[in-house]
Protein backbone atom coordinates (compact mmCIF):
# COMPACT_ATOMS: atom_id res chain seq x y z
CA UNK A 1 0.00 0.00 0.00
CA UNK A 2 2.73 2.41 0.78
CA UNK A 3 4.39 1.55 -2.37
CA UNK A 4 1.52 2.70 -4.52
CA UNK A 5 0.88 5.78 -2.30
CA UNK A 6 4.99 6.41 -3.18
CA UNK A 7 4.27 6.06 -7.21
CA UNK A 8 0.92 7.65 -7.14
CA UNK A 9 1.84 11.42 -7.04
CA UNK A 10 4.55 10.61 -10.14
CA UNK A 11 2.18 8.64 -12.17
CA UNK A 12 0.14 11.59 -11.76
CA UNK A 13 2.96 13.84 -13.23
CA UNK A 14 3.62 11.66 -16.13
CA UNK A 15 -0.62 11.55 -16.72
CA UNK A 16 -0.80 15.72 -16.79
CA UNK A 17 2.58 15.66 -18.96
CA UNK A 18 0.99 13.57 -21.72
CA UNK A 19 -2.39 15.59 -21.36
CA UNK A 20 -0.97 18.64 -21.55
CA UNK A 21 1.23 17.58 -24.55
CA UNK A 22 -1.69 15.73 -26.40
CA UNK A 23 -3.77 18.81 -25.97
CA UNK A 24 -1.04 21.21 -27.65
CA UNK A 25 -0.73 19.16 -30.59
CA UNK A 26 -4.26 19.08 -30.99
CA UNK A 27 -5.14 23.08 -30.46
CA UNK A 28 -2.14 24.36 -32.51
CA UNK A 29 -3.02 21.73 -35.18
CA UNK A 30 0.40 20.50 -36.09
CA UNK A 31 1.21 18.34 -38.90
CA UNK A 32 4.77 17.52 -37.81
CA UNK A 33 4.49 16.87 -34.37
CA UNK A 34 3.08 13.41 -32.95
CA UNK A 35 0.28 13.18 -30.99
CA UNK A 36 1.20 10.73 -27.65
CA UNK A 37 -0.98 7.88 -29.68
CA UNK A 38 0.93 8.01 -33.05
CA UNK A 39 3.94 7.66 -30.81
CA UNK A 40 2.33 4.64 -29.62
CA UNK A 41 1.34 2.93 -32.84
CA UNK A 42 4.65 4.53 -34.17
CA UNK A 43 6.22 2.19 -31.75
CA UNK A 44 4.25 -0.97 -32.11
CA UNK A 45 4.95 -0.59 -36.06
CA UNK A 46 8.80 -0.87 -35.35
CA UNK A 47 7.91 -3.74 -32.40
CA UNK A 48 5.85 -5.87 -34.82
CA UNK A 49 8.88 -5.67 -37.94
CA UNK A 50 11.42 -6.45 -35.28
CA UNK A 51 14.19 -3.03 -35.81
CA UNK A 52 12.96 -1.86 -32.66
CA UNK A 53 14.28 -4.71 -30.93
CA UNK A 54 17.55 -4.61 -32.57
CA UNK A 55 18.15 -0.96 -32.24
CA UNK A 56 17.95 -1.94 -28.54
CA UNK A 57 20.16 -4.91 -28.69
CA UNK A 58 22.57 -3.19 -30.81
CA UNK A 59 23.04 0.31 -28.29
CA UNK A 60 22.95 -2.78 -25.29
CA UNK A 61 25.75 -4.60 -26.78
CA UNK A 62 27.54 -1.19 -27.02
CA UNK A 63 26.95 -0.08 -23.89
CA UNK A 64 27.94 -3.68 -22.47
CA UNK A 65 31.22 -3.90 -24.12
CA UNK A 66 32.26 -0.01 -23.53
CA UNK A 67 31.06 -0.44 -19.94
CA UNK A 68 32.53 -3.75 -19.16
CA UNK A 69 36.04 -2.93 -20.59
CA UNK A 70 35.86 0.42 -18.13
CA UNK A 71 35.04 -1.73 -15.34
CA UNK A 72 37.84 -4.26 -15.63
CA UNK A 73 40.24 -1.00 -16.32
CA UNK A 74 38.89 1.25 -13.68
CA UNK A 75 38.64 -0.86 -10.70
CA UNK A 76 42.05 -2.15 -10.48
CA UNK A 77 43.58 0.55 -11.44
CA UNK A 78 41.32 2.77 -8.97
CA UNK A 79 42.57 0.61 -6.10
CA UNK A 80 45.93 0.70 -6.72
CA UNK A 81 45.87 4.01 -7.24
CA UNK A 82 44.08 4.66 -3.72
CA UNK A 83 46.80 2.36 -2.15
CA UNK A 84 49.77 3.57 -3.77
CA UNK A 85 50.72 7.16 -3.09
CA UNK A 86 53.17 7.02 -5.85
CA UNK A 87 50.79 6.13 -8.46
CA UNK A 88 47.94 8.34 -7.53
CA UNK A 89 50.17 11.46 -7.51
CA UNK A 90 51.78 10.45 -11.07
CA UNK A 91 48.23 9.27 -13.06
CA UNK A 92 45.70 11.83 -10.76
CA UNK A 93 46.66 14.87 -12.67
CA UNK A 94 46.16 13.22 -16.11
CA UNK A 95 43.13 11.74 -15.45
CA UNK A 96 41.67 14.88 -13.73
CA UNK A 97 42.59 16.70 -16.95
CA UNK A 98 41.12 13.89 -19.64
CA UNK A 99 37.91 14.06 -17.07
CA UNK A 100 36.07 17.24 -17.89
CA UNK A 101 36.46 16.57 -21.80
CA UNK A 102 32.76 15.55 -22.88
CA UNK A 103 33.12 12.25 -24.56
CA UNK A 104 31.34 14.06 -27.63
CA UNK A 105 35.13 15.76 -28.53
CA UNK A 106 35.97 12.31 -28.64
CA UNK A 107 34.05 11.53 -31.78
CA UNK A 108 36.61 12.65 -34.58
CA UNK A 109 39.31 11.21 -33.15
CA UNK A 110 37.32 7.64 -32.42
CA UNK A 111 36.93 7.85 -36.25
CA UNK A 112 40.12 8.54 -36.93
CA UNK A 113 41.24 5.80 -35.12
CA UNK A 114 38.65 3.05 -34.96
CA UNK A 115 36.57 3.63 -37.68
CA UNK A 116 32.39 3.87 -38.13
CA UNK A 117 31.88 0.35 -36.99
CA UNK A 118 30.84 -0.70 -33.24
CA UNK A 119 34.59 0.18 -31.91
CA UNK A 120 33.85 3.90 -31.85
CA UNK A 121 31.20 3.96 -29.75
CA UNK A 122 32.32 1.39 -27.75
CA UNK A 123 35.49 3.51 -27.26
CA UNK A 124 33.36 6.59 -26.21
CA UNK A 125 31.46 4.80 -24.26
CA UNK A 126 34.92 3.56 -22.63
CA UNK A 127 36.47 6.96 -22.37
CA UNK A 128 32.87 8.27 -20.82
CA UNK A 129 32.73 5.97 -17.89
CA UNK A 130 36.23 4.73 -17.11
CA UNK A 131 36.95 8.14 -15.15
CA UNK A 132 34.20 8.69 -12.62
CA UNK A 133 34.81 4.97 -11.61
CA UNK A 134 38.47 5.59 -11.51
CA UNK A 135 37.94 8.97 -9.53
CA UNK A 136 35.17 7.26 -7.09
CA UNK A 137 37.19 3.76 -6.48
CA UNK A 138 40.36 5.81 -5.46
CA UNK A 139 38.44 7.99 -3.23
CA UNK A 140 36.71 5.31 -1.98
CA UNK A 141 40.13 3.83 -0.80
CA UNK A 142 40.91 6.90 0.86
CA UNK A 143 38.21 7.38 3.00
CA UNK A 144 38.43 3.62 4.17
CA UNK A 145 38.56 4.63 8.24
CA UNK A 146 41.46 4.31 10.12
CA UNK A 147 40.40 2.30 12.86
CA UNK A 148 39.72 -0.86 10.60
CA UNK A 149 43.56 0.36 8.86
CA UNK A 150 45.00 0.00 12.15
CA UNK A 151 42.79 -3.34 13.59
CA UNK A 152 44.09 -5.21 10.15
CA UNK A 153 47.75 -3.90 10.73
CA UNK A 154 46.89 -5.15 14.64
CA UNK A 155 45.91 -8.84 13.68
CA UNK A 156 49.23 -9.02 11.25
CA UNK A 157 47.21 -10.50 8.23
CA UNK A 158 48.87 -11.01 4.97
CA UNK A 159 48.57 -8.44 2.16
CA UNK A 160 46.05 -10.52 0.01
CA UNK A 161 43.82 -10.72 3.03
CA UNK A 162 44.05 -7.53 3.88
CA UNK A 163 42.98 -6.70 0.51
CA UNK A 164 39.75 -9.20 -0.13
CA UNK A 165 38.96 -8.82 3.46
CA UNK A 166 39.26 -4.85 3.98
CA UNK A 167 40.62 -2.86 1.78
CA UNK A 168 38.19 -4.15 -1.51
CA UNK A 169 34.97 -4.68 0.87
CA UNK A 170 35.58 -1.50 2.64
CA UNK A 171 35.73 -0.04 -0.78
CA UNK A 172 32.94 -1.77 -2.66
CA UNK A 173 30.08 0.84 -1.74
CA UNK A 174 32.14 3.53 -3.49
CA UNK A 175 32.87 1.07 -6.84
CA UNK A 176 28.95 0.59 -6.98
CA UNK A 177 28.48 4.28 -7.01
CA UNK A 178 30.63 4.90 -9.21
CA UNK A 179 29.36 1.95 -11.54
CA UNK A 180 25.90 3.56 -11.53
CA UNK A 181 27.66 7.13 -12.41
CA UNK A 182 29.50 5.20 -15.45
CA UNK A 183 27.10 3.22 -16.61
CA UNK A 184 24.38 6.49 -16.48
CA UNK A 185 27.44 7.98 -18.72
CA UNK A 186 27.63 5.13 -20.79
CA UNK A 187 24.18 5.24 -21.85
CA UNK A 188 24.02 8.74 -22.56
CA UNK A 189 27.10 8.45 -24.66
CA UNK A 190 25.85 5.46 -26.71
CA UNK A 191 22.94 7.35 -28.15
CA UNK A 192 25.42 10.44 -28.99
CA UNK A 193 27.67 8.26 -30.71
CA UNK A 194 25.24 6.16 -32.82
CA UNK A 195 23.71 9.40 -34.15
CA UNK A 196 26.81 10.41 -36.15
CA UNK A 197 28.69 7.20 -37.21
CA UNK A 198 26.29 4.01 -37.32
CA UNK A 199 23.74 2.09 -39.17
CA UNK A 200 22.08 0.33 -36.08
CA UNK A 201 20.84 1.71 -32.28
CA UNK A 202 18.84 3.89 -30.95
CA UNK A 203 20.41 6.79 -31.55
CA UNK A 204 20.41 6.00 -35.15
CA UNK A 205 17.11 5.07 -35.24
CA UNK A 206 16.48 8.60 -33.92
CA UNK A 207 18.16 10.01 -36.59
CA UNK A 208 17.21 8.18 -39.10
CA UNK A 209 13.52 8.97 -38.43
CA UNK A 210 13.87 12.18 -38.78
CA UNK A 211 15.60 11.95 -42.52
CA UNK A 212 13.52 9.47 -43.73
CA UNK A 213 10.65 11.10 -43.79
CA UNK A 214 10.03 13.33 -40.71
CA UNK A 215 9.15 10.39 -38.75
CA UNK A 216 9.11 12.55 -35.45
CA UNK A 217 6.37 10.30 -33.89
CA UNK A 218 9.35 7.40 -34.02
CA UNK A 219 11.82 10.39 -32.68
CA UNK A 220 9.84 10.51 -29.66
CA UNK A 221 9.59 6.83 -29.42
CA UNK A 222 13.19 6.77 -29.83
CA UNK A 223 13.68 9.12 -26.78
CA UNK A 224 10.84 7.71 -24.40
CA UNK A 225 12.46 3.70 -24.79
CA UNK A 226 16.04 5.61 -24.00
CA UNK A 227 14.97 6.90 -21.33
CA UNK A 228 12.98 3.84 -19.60
CA UNK A 229 16.33 1.64 -20.61
CA UNK A 230 18.42 4.20 -18.83
CA UNK A 231 16.05 4.07 -15.53
CA UNK A 232 16.14 0.11 -15.86
CA UNK A 233 19.45 0.08 -16.22
CA UNK A 234 20.13 2.53 -13.07
CA UNK A 235 17.48 0.21 -11.05
CA UNK A 236 19.90 -2.98 -11.94
CA UNK A 237 22.62 -0.96 -10.18
CA UNK A 238 20.56 0.13 -7.41
CA UNK A 239 19.70 -3.20 -6.68
CA UNK A 240 23.53 -4.01 -6.50
CA UNK A 241 23.33 -1.59 -3.39
CA UNK A 242 20.87 -3.61 -1.65
CA UNK A 243 23.57 -6.59 -1.60
CA UNK A 244 24.14 -7.11 2.46
CA UNK A 245 27.95 -6.42 2.90
CA UNK A 246 27.63 -3.29 1.12
CA UNK A 247 23.83 -2.01 3.46
CA UNK A 248 26.80 -0.96 6.46
CA UNK A 249 27.57 2.45 4.26
CA UNK A 250 23.78 3.19 3.96
CA UNK A 251 22.29 2.63 7.04
CA UNK A 252 22.24 5.18 9.82
CA UNK B 1 54.84 -11.76 45.79
CA UNK B 2 57.57 -11.80 42.69
CA UNK B 3 55.70 -12.00 39.18
CA UNK B 4 57.84 -11.47 35.80
CA UNK B 5 57.53 -8.38 34.13
CA UNK B 6 55.48 -7.69 31.05
CA UNK B 7 55.79 -4.74 29.43
CA UNK B 8 58.04 -2.42 30.42
CA UNK B 9 57.69 1.11 29.67
CA UNK B 10 60.89 2.68 29.53
CA UNK B 11 61.71 6.31 29.84
CA UNK B 12 59.17 7.14 27.24
CA UNK B 13 59.03 10.79 25.40
CA UNK B 14 56.76 12.04 22.93
CA UNK B 15 56.00 15.44 21.66
CA UNK B 16 54.20 16.84 18.55
CA UNK B 17 54.93 19.79 16.20
CA UNK B 18 52.43 22.56 16.12
CA UNK B 19 52.36 26.13 14.98
CA UNK B 20 53.92 27.43 18.62
CA UNK B 21 56.53 24.78 18.37
CA UNK B 22 57.03 21.35 20.14
CA UNK B 23 54.12 20.18 22.53
CA UNK B 24 55.31 18.02 25.24
CA UNK B 25 52.77 15.12 25.40
CA UNK B 26 54.13 12.71 27.35
CA UNK B 27 57.63 13.32 29.38
CA UNK B 28 59.53 10.39 30.64
CA UNK B 29 57.02 7.89 31.63
CA UNK B 30 58.25 5.19 33.22
CA UNK B 31 56.82 2.14 34.07
CA UNK B 32 56.10 -1.95 34.62
CA UNK B 33 53.17 -4.07 34.18
CA UNK B 34 53.60 -7.61 35.14
CA UNK B 35 52.51 -10.62 33.85
CA UNK B 36 48.96 -11.31 34.09
CA UNK B 37 48.30 -8.02 35.57
CA UNK B 38 45.59 -5.38 35.06
CA UNK B 39 46.59 -1.81 34.99
CA UNK B 40 44.15 1.09 34.87
CA UNK B 41 45.20 4.42 33.33
CA UNK B 42 43.15 7.35 34.88
CA UNK B 43 43.61 10.89 33.55
CA UNK B 44 42.44 14.29 32.64
CA UNK B 45 41.29 14.83 29.76
CA UNK B 46 43.94 15.97 26.94
CA UNK B 47 46.97 14.57 29.08
CA UNK B 48 47.66 12.10 26.14
CA UNK B 49 46.40 8.72 27.68
CA UNK B 50 45.08 7.79 23.97
CA UNK B 51 48.86 8.79 22.72
CA UNK B 52 50.28 6.49 25.51
CA UNK B 53 48.61 3.89 24.61
CA UNK B 54 49.18 3.95 20.87
CA UNK B 55 52.96 3.83 21.55
CA UNK B 56 52.19 0.99 23.81
CA UNK B 57 50.55 -1.07 21.48
CA UNK B 58 53.22 -0.18 18.85
CA UNK B 59 51.01 2.24 16.56
CA UNK B 60 52.63 5.38 17.00
CA UNK B 61 56.71 5.30 17.89
CA UNK B 62 57.58 7.35 21.22
CA UNK B 63 60.41 10.56 19.84
CA UNK B 64 62.76 8.26 22.81
CA UNK B 65 62.51 5.54 24.87
CA UNK B 66 61.27 1.65 24.16
CA UNK B 67 58.65 0.11 25.37
CA UNK B 68 59.66 -3.58 26.03
CA UNK B 69 57.62 -6.65 26.16
CA UNK B 70 58.54 -9.64 27.18
CA UNK B 71 62.54 -7.89 27.32
CA UNK B 72 61.98 -6.98 23.59
CA UNK B 73 61.70 -4.21 22.58
CA UNK B 74 58.55 -3.50 20.49
CA UNK B 75 58.45 -1.95 17.39
CA UNK B 76 54.49 -2.75 15.66
CA UNK B 77 51.68 -3.96 16.52
CA UNK B 78 51.54 -7.68 16.19
CA UNK B 79 48.39 -10.21 17.44
CA UNK B 80 50.13 -10.54 20.78
CA UNK B 81 48.77 -7.28 21.95
CA UNK B 82 45.34 -6.41 20.88
CA UNK B 83 43.64 -2.79 21.11
CA UNK B 84 40.32 -1.90 21.21
CA UNK B 85 38.90 1.21 21.27
CA UNK B 86 35.67 3.27 21.87
CA UNK B 87 34.59 4.11 18.52
CA UNK B 88 35.20 0.19 18.02
CA UNK B 89 36.78 -1.48 14.69
CA UNK B 90 34.93 -4.32 14.03
CA UNK B 91 34.66 -4.48 10.00
CA UNK B 92 31.09 -3.62 9.40
CA UNK B 93 31.05 -5.30 6.17
CA UNK B 94 32.03 -8.79 7.57
CA UNK B 95 29.74 -10.43 9.39
CA UNK B 96 30.42 -11.73 13.28
CA UNK B 97 31.38 -15.11 12.32
CA UNK B 98 33.87 -13.60 9.36
CA UNK B 99 35.13 -10.92 11.84
CA UNK B 100 36.23 -13.68 14.43
CA UNK B 101 37.93 -15.66 11.40
CA UNK B 102 39.30 -12.59 10.46
CA UNK B 103 42.69 -12.74 12.88
CA UNK B 104 42.77 -16.89 12.25
CA UNK B 105 45.35 -17.77 10.13
CA UNK B 106 43.91 -19.51 7.19
CA UNK B 107 45.17 -22.56 7.23
CA UNK B 108 44.40 -23.21 10.71
CA UNK B 109 42.61 -26.34 11.00
CA UNK B 110 39.92 -25.65 13.73
CA UNK B 111 39.17 -21.81 13.29
CA UNK B 112 35.78 -22.25 11.82
CA UNK B 113 35.12 -24.14 15.59
CA UNK B 114 37.19 -21.31 17.68
CA UNK B 115 35.24 -18.49 16.24
CA UNK B 116 31.84 -20.24 17.09
CA UNK B 117 33.43 -21.01 20.51
CA UNK B 118 34.10 -17.27 21.29
CA UNK B 119 30.73 -16.09 19.70
CA UNK B 120 29.49 -18.51 22.38
CA UNK B 121 32.06 -16.81 25.14
CA UNK B 122 30.75 -13.34 24.50
CA UNK B 123 27.05 -14.35 24.44
CA UNK B 124 26.54 -14.09 20.47
CA UNK B 125 25.80 -17.20 19.56
CA UNK B 126 22.96 -17.49 17.20
CA UNK B 127 24.35 -14.43 15.91
CA UNK B 128 27.13 -15.27 13.75
CA UNK B 129 25.78 -14.79 10.56
CA UNK B 130 24.59 -11.14 11.16
CA UNK B 131 26.15 -8.14 10.17
CA UNK B 132 27.57 -5.34 12.86
CA UNK B 133 25.06 -2.80 12.09
CA UNK B 134 22.09 -5.18 13.07
CA UNK B 135 23.44 -5.33 16.10
CA UNK B 136 23.28 -3.45 19.52
CA UNK B 137 26.15 -1.16 20.80
CA UNK B 138 26.74 -3.81 23.61
CA UNK B 139 26.54 -6.79 21.24
CA UNK B 140 29.19 -4.84 18.90
CA UNK B 141 31.44 -4.68 21.66
CA UNK B 142 30.88 -8.33 22.72
CA UNK B 143 32.44 -8.79 18.91
CA UNK B 144 34.87 -6.91 19.22
CA UNK B 145 36.36 -8.82 22.48
CA UNK B 146 35.71 -11.79 21.04
CA UNK B 147 37.26 -11.06 17.50
CA UNK B 148 40.45 -10.08 19.99
CA UNK B 149 40.43 -13.03 22.36
CA UNK B 150 40.00 -15.62 19.91
CA UNK B 151 43.69 -15.23 18.21
CA UNK B 152 44.90 -15.64 21.98
CA UNK B 153 46.64 -12.61 22.55
CA UNK B 154 48.29 -12.21 25.87
CA UNK B 155 48.04 -8.52 25.90
CA UNK B 156 44.96 -6.54 25.78
CA UNK B 157 45.40 -2.50 25.44
CA UNK B 158 41.60 -0.93 26.08
CA UNK B 159 41.27 2.30 25.21
CA UNK B 160 38.00 3.41 26.95
CA UNK B 161 36.83 0.43 26.00
CA UNK B 162 33.03 1.31 27.31
CA UNK B 163 32.15 4.85 27.28
CA UNK B 164 30.29 4.92 24.24
CA UNK B 165 27.84 2.72 25.99
CA UNK B 166 25.19 3.47 28.65
CA UNK B 167 26.00 3.54 32.12
CA UNK B 168 23.83 0.37 32.23
CA UNK B 169 25.29 -1.66 29.64
CA UNK B 170 29.16 -0.73 30.47
CA UNK B 171 28.85 -1.94 34.29
CA UNK B 172 27.28 -5.53 32.06
CA UNK B 173 30.03 -5.39 29.72
CA UNK B 174 32.91 -4.54 32.76
CA UNK B 175 31.23 -7.57 34.29
CA UNK B 176 31.50 -9.87 31.37
CA UNK B 177 35.10 -8.58 30.82
CA UNK B 178 35.95 -9.79 34.83
CA UNK B 179 33.87 -13.37 33.95
CA UNK B 180 35.81 -13.59 30.64
CA UNK B 181 39.74 -12.92 32.39
CA UNK B 182 39.00 -15.36 35.32
CA UNK B 183 38.84 -18.42 32.21
CA UNK B 184 41.54 -16.70 30.45
CA UNK B 185 44.49 -14.85 31.92
CA UNK B 186 45.53 -11.78 30.15
CA UNK B 187 47.61 -8.80 31.07
CA UNK B 188 45.29 -6.35 30.48
CA UNK B 189 46.39 -2.16 30.10
CA UNK B 190 42.78 0.27 30.50
CA UNK B 191 42.67 3.46 29.97
CA UNK B 192 39.66 5.40 31.04
CA UNK B 193 38.39 8.63 32.48
CA UNK B 194 35.97 6.18 34.78
CA UNK B 195 37.23 6.05 38.28
CA UNK B 196 34.39 3.54 39.32
CA UNK B 197 35.42 1.11 36.27
CA UNK B 198 39.18 1.66 37.39
CA UNK B 199 38.84 0.51 40.80
CA UNK B 200 36.27 -2.22 39.85
CA UNK B 201 38.31 -3.96 37.17
CA UNK B 202 42.12 -3.06 38.34
CA UNK B 203 44.87 -4.19 39.89
CA UNK B 204 46.16 -1.32 39.88
CA UNK B 205 45.42 2.20 38.65
CA UNK B 206 47.87 4.98 37.61
CA UNK B 207 47.06 8.55 37.90
CA UNK B 208 48.59 10.93 35.10
CA UNK B 209 49.35 14.47 35.63
CA UNK B 210 48.34 17.02 32.58
CA UNK B 211 50.96 17.51 30.22
CA UNK B 212 52.93 16.87 30.09
CA UNK B 213 52.32 14.30 31.03
CA UNK B 214 53.88 11.72 33.96
CA UNK B 215 52.56 9.11 36.71
CA UNK B 216 51.11 11.35 39.73
CA UNK B 217 50.48 8.48 41.72
CA UNK B 218 49.73 4.81 41.84
CA UNK B 219 47.04 3.26 43.76
CA UNK B 220 46.89 -0.95 44.54
CA UNK B 221 43.93 -2.49 44.56
CA UNK B 222 43.66 -5.55 46.91
CA UNK B 223 39.77 -5.89 47.07
CA UNK B 224 39.14 -9.57 46.46
CA UNK B 225 36.40 -10.16 43.23
CA UNK B 226 34.15 -9.41 43.21
CA UNK B 227 34.50 -5.99 44.12
CA UNK B 228 31.66 -3.68 45.22
CA UNK B 229 31.88 -0.05 44.03
CA UNK B 230 29.87 1.31 46.86
CA UNK B 231 31.62 -0.72 49.65
CA UNK B 232 33.69 1.53 51.83
CA UNK B 233 36.93 0.23 51.13
CA UNK B 234 36.28 1.17 47.28
CA UNK B 235 34.78 5.20 47.82
CA UNK B 236 37.90 5.42 50.02
CA UNK B 237 39.97 4.54 47.12
CA UNK B 238 37.37 6.76 44.60
CA UNK B 239 38.06 10.21 46.81
CA UNK B 240 42.10 9.41 46.75
CA UNK B 241 41.87 8.83 43.57
CA UNK B 242 38.97 11.64 42.29
CA UNK B 243 41.67 13.93 44.67
CA UNK B 244 45.09 13.24 42.73
CA UNK B 245 43.11 14.19 39.33
CA UNK B 246 41.81 17.79 41.27
CA UNK B 247 38.26 17.32 41.32
CA UNK B 248 37.27 17.05 45.44
CA UNK B 249 34.30 15.73 46.61
CA UNK B 250 31.94 17.38 49.05
CA UNK B 251 29.08 15.13 49.74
Amino acid sequence: MKSTKNVLPSLLVLAAVVGLWWAAVVLTRSVIFPTPWQVVTGTLELARDGTLWEHIGASLMRVGAGFGIAVLFAIPLGLWMGRVRGAFVTLNPLFQILRPISPIAWIPIAILWFGVGNASPIYLIFIASVFPMIVQTTSGVHTIEKRYLRAAENFGVPRNKLFRQVVFPATLPDIIIGMRIGLGVAWLVVVAAEMIALRSGLGYMIIDSRNAGNRYDLVIAGMIIIGLIGLALDGIMRLLESMKNVRWRYVH
Amino acid sequence: MFIKTKIHIQNVRKGFPTDKGQLEVISDLDFKVGDGEFVAIVGPSGCGKTTLMNIIAGFLAPDSGSVLVDGNPRLQPNPKGVLITQQGSVFPWLTVRQNLLFGLPDEMPDREQRALEYADLVGLKGFENNYPHELSGGMLKRCEIARALVVKPEILYMDEPFSALDALMSLRMQNELLRILQTERHTVMLITHDVEEAIHLADRVLVLSPRPTRIQASFDITLPHPRRVSSPEAQALRVAILKELGVSETL
